[in-house]
């Protein structure tokens, strides 16, 4: 695939990226995720200017400083407002967000929700690793019940796992996809789609923490395509989604729905308001 | 009434809410006008939408007035529905005139122990005379008629103010009007406003509208916002108007959100702003520190009203100064200011805009409901030209560094669309190019640029408002100026010179023209709306007052009056 996406356009991946060094382990998801991004600005030749990536905090969320477009590294949990707020003010860009599951499903849970009502034309990827790394370790709201490796949580959670697709399906999101860090072109071709899609898509991207998740390094061997193409219908995607494991990848849901973008005009003065006061 | 020929009259509607006391004092203002008199109505009113107690508290002059009287002439009271809960805020003396239906029950006791005089009117049955009639238009009658308003003027005003709701509600308001402008009250007309108006342009308008014009005048273009007492009229105020200037107003999911879309907005380009209340600033402090570090320039006008917590969400304090004073993490600079009247939310709301947009800061703009719900009849607001410059933007020549570390301290910043300016904002520590850095010198260079930005700019006279002579100073800040600056011209009518110093600016500190203010100063007496003396003890952390200090302070929600400060200023002076 990615020879097909060099030849189909001359832009490289790396006109996207920074000179700076990721903060991230060695084995980290992360890079083939940030990989995955500059191929996917790369295929749709967007110009760097005309693009922002937007992020909160966490490992994830460092990953605005590692490419060239414009970038914002805000604050825990609230990327999506941040983005919600350029896009409304700025929607000829092309907004990106990207974090991880706690920043996006457990701090910012309310504004995720709200983002995939509002239904902007942004996207938004979630790197899902099932755990708080940057802190060292910390059950998210992606992470099993039963797991125990956390000093935080000795006893595992004993919470049921967010579904971040079924959740984002729920609240309104127009565009629902699974990839894996382990196959980026696919995921890559994702982002394209997601990008290309009219309306507020959601990728979650498993990503695998070698560092406080060994185990999920095994993702390569489980990870598996979904066996359906993407459907518009909400009930049948609701239905593949509660069947799932969480481990198949593809875009699960695509449909047109009306996209939110506050009504502007140039209809008024400042003259003509003060008018009004005068008695 | 001690006279009927004063040049101020104090009145108070009361009534339950949906009542239609606001709309009587709304036209009331309306009325005056056409006089040429001036006017304030604060708004007293409880949490319940409908139903609950509710009171317009009005001022009519034929001088400028910016805070209530220290008593009121004239109660007219539709009904008793809860009147015991805000009795307080209408202080009546045996010279005061209560205008009640008997219908509507026995005067309460917390009203009636003034000793003021009393007459009784059917109101309830004057309404009940013509159809769909309204006590409140009534008792706008009544009180048109009484004040000696003009009859044809004051139907204009009616038939204008409810034309929008259709010809019967019209006619029925005003034949309500007529029953009340036929009835001849016992007690002598009062004809306090029939001289001394004067023919300059005047306009109506709420603190929450004026915040919402300095806005638009300073260009803000975008805003994000969650509901809140006593702000939510702002943004109701803002929403079409943003959105006929090529911008808008978005509601946001909550003030976590709000703050952070509007940074956003900011950093895209577009000059932004919100607006909230004690609870909500709360929230937003966390992304205003974003703005801050990320160098940013935001506006929060935050509207105080009783805290903490819930608290008294109708009601107005100055107690949230501490919070935007201090409630940042870290080494914070932002700027922070006050409106003082009316016209000033226009003029502080428009400052502290253009001020965040050329020192690529976060502001935060105090208002409160006192101001921010009442609605005043002012001269129209002078428009001053601001001497500040728009946001330094970057060129697309160059290596782009987007905190460089300049003389001023204020870094050209690139909007996304700029060739060549793509870089990465950033609330974590960072060197000049915005790469994360936890460097020491990395930490105190831009630390110090970003104290540096604030504290070399000029801010010029606007500082304070300061008025008066003598040795005595009163310095208060915000809303408490009104009653300060009646106190302040009484005095000096009964021949004591006092000085007025009303702080605008709190932050940065201002402490040599503070210390230029106070020359010659040697007893200070502090004004402020608060029980744990904020003011106070900000006074004392960043100014050198080496003389005796008193401070008159007292917790929302009655408003600090001109007598109790003239009172206190001779007390011991």
């Amino acid at each position: 695939m990615e020879h097909t996406v060099k030849v189909a356009n001359p832009i490289k991946p790396k006109q996207y990226k920074s000179a700076i060094k990721p903060v991230w382990c060695p084995g980290c998801g992360h890079y083939a995720v940030l990989n995955a991004i500059t191929k996917a600005l790369a295929q749709l030749a967007l110009a760097n200017e005309q693009v922002a990536l937007l992020s909160g905090i966490g490992c994830s969320s460092r990953v605005p400083a590692y490419t060239s477009v414009y970038g914002f590294h805000g604050i825990h949990g609230r990327a999506l407002a941040l983005a919600s707020g350029l896009k409304a003010a700025r929607p000829e860009l092309t907004v990106l967000v990207a974090g991880g599951d706690g920043d996006g499903l457990s701090i910012g849970g309310n504004h995720f929700i709200h983002a995939c009502r509002r239904n902007m034309d942004m996207t938004y990827i979630i790197m899902d690793n099932e755990v708080y790394g940057m802190t060292k370790g910390q059950a998210s709201p992606t992470t099993a019940p039963d797991w125990t490796k956390s000093k935080l949580t000795p006893h595992g959670t004993g919470l049921r796992p967010f579904q971040p697709a079924a959740l984002a399906l729920a609240a309104g999101a127009s565009f629902i996809a699974r990839g894996f860090s382990g196959d980026p072109n696919g995921l890559a071709r994702m982002l394209v789609a997601a990008i290309e899609h009219k309306g507020f898509s959601v990728v979650q991207a498993l990503s695998p923490c070698p560092t406080f998740r060994p185990e999920h390094m095994d993702w390569k061997h489980q990870i598996r395509a979904f066996e359906h193409d993407s459907t518009g219908d909400a009930i049948l995607a609701a239905q593949r989604i509660q069947a799932d494991d969480g481990q198949s990848t593809g875009i699960i849901y695509q449909r047109e729905l009306p996209v939110w973008q506050p009504i502007t005009r140039n209809s008024g003065s400042i003259d003509q308001f003060e008018q009004e006061f005068c008695v | 009434m001690p006279s009927t020929q004063r040049q101020d009259l104090s009145i108070a509607i009361t009534g339950s809410g949906g009542a239609g006391v606001v709309s009587a004092g709304t036209l009331l203002l309306d009325m005056a006008a056409e006089l040429g008199h001036y006017g304030l109505m604060r708004k007293a009113y409880g949490p319940q939408i409908r139903g609950g107690e509710s009171a317009a508290l009005l001022r009519l002059s034929t001088r400028p007035v910016h805070c209530m009287d220290d008593g009121f002439d004239l109660l007219l009271a539709l009904d008793w529905q809860n009147t015991d809960r805000f009795a307080a805020e209408i202080p009546l003396s045996a010279d005061s005139l209560i205008i009640a239906d008997p219908a509507a029950g026995e005067i309460p006791a917390a009203i009636s122990q003034s000793g003021a005089q009393i007459e009784p009117l059917p109101l309830k049955a004057l309404a009940g005379e013509t159809e769909g009639g309204r006590a409140n238009m009534v008792a706008l009658g009544l009180l048109a008629r009484w004040l000696g308003f003009d009859h044809s003027a004051a139907q204009a005003l009616i038939g204008a103010a409810y034309a929008g709701k259709g010809e019967t509600i019209v006619s029925n308001s005003l034949a309500s009007f007529e029953r009340g402008f036929d009835t001849v009250l016992k007690h002598p007309p009062a004809q306090v406003l029939s001289t001394g108006g004067s023919a300059a342009p005047r306009w109506q308008l709420s603190g929450n509208e004026g915040c919402g014009l300095g806005a638009l005048r300073g260009g803000v273009r975008f805003a994000a916002a969650y509901p809140i007492t006593p702000a939510s009229e702002m943004l109701e105020w803002l929403a079409p108007r943003l959105e006929q200037l090529g911008g808008s107003l978005l509601q946001a999911e909550d003030e976590l959100a709000s703050i952070n879309m509007v940074i956003g907005a900011s950093y895209g380009g577009v000059p932004a702003m919100t607006a909230t209340s004690g609870p909500g600033l709360a929230l937003m402090l966390e992304g205003f520190g974003l703005a801050i570090a990320s160098e940013t320039p935001v506006v929060v006008v935050n509207v105080m009203r009783g805290g903490p917590s819930t608290g008294i969400p109708t009601k107005s304090e100055q107690t949230d100064l501490n919070i935007a004073l201090y409630g940042m993490h870290g080494d914070a600079p932002h700027l922070v200011l006050a409106a003082l009247d009316t016209a000033d939310c226009v003029f502080c709301t428009e400052w502290a805009v253009r001020l965040s947009e050329a020192l690529q800061a976060a502001a935060i703009v105090l208002s409160d409901q006192g101001l921010a719900q009442s609605r005043a009849l002012i001269d129209q607001p002078e428009r001053r030209a601001l001497q500040i410059p728009p946001r330094s933007l970057a060129t697309d020549d160059g290596p782009y560094l987007r905190y460089a570390l300049t003389e001023d301290g204020v870094s050209p910043m690139a909007i996304p669309g700029l060739e060549n300016g793509m870089y990465t904002a950033d609330g974590l520590e960072h060197a000049q190019s915005g790469k994360p850095s936890s460097a020491a010198a990395d930490h105190s260079a831009q630390l110090d640029k970003r104290q540096r930005k604030l504290e070399n700019h000029d801010y010029g006279a606007d500082w304070a408002e300061t008025s008066g002579g003598g040795d005595t100073a009163i310095i208060t800040w915000g809303s408490s100026t009104g009653a300060a600056r009646e106190a302040r011209q009484r005095l000096a009518e009964a021949g004591h010179e006092v000085r007025l110093i009303s702080m605008r600016l709190l932050l940065p500190a201002s402490v040599e023209a503070m210390n230029k203010a106070l020359e010659g100063v040697g007893r200070i007496v502090v004004v402020e709306q608060s029980h744990s003396q904020q003011f106070y003890h900000y006074l004392r952390a960043y100014y050198d007052l080496d003389v005796a200090i008193e401070v008159l302070a007292r917790p929302g929600p009655l408003p600090i009056t001109p007598g109790e400060i003239v009172n206190r200023i001779l007390q011991q002076g």
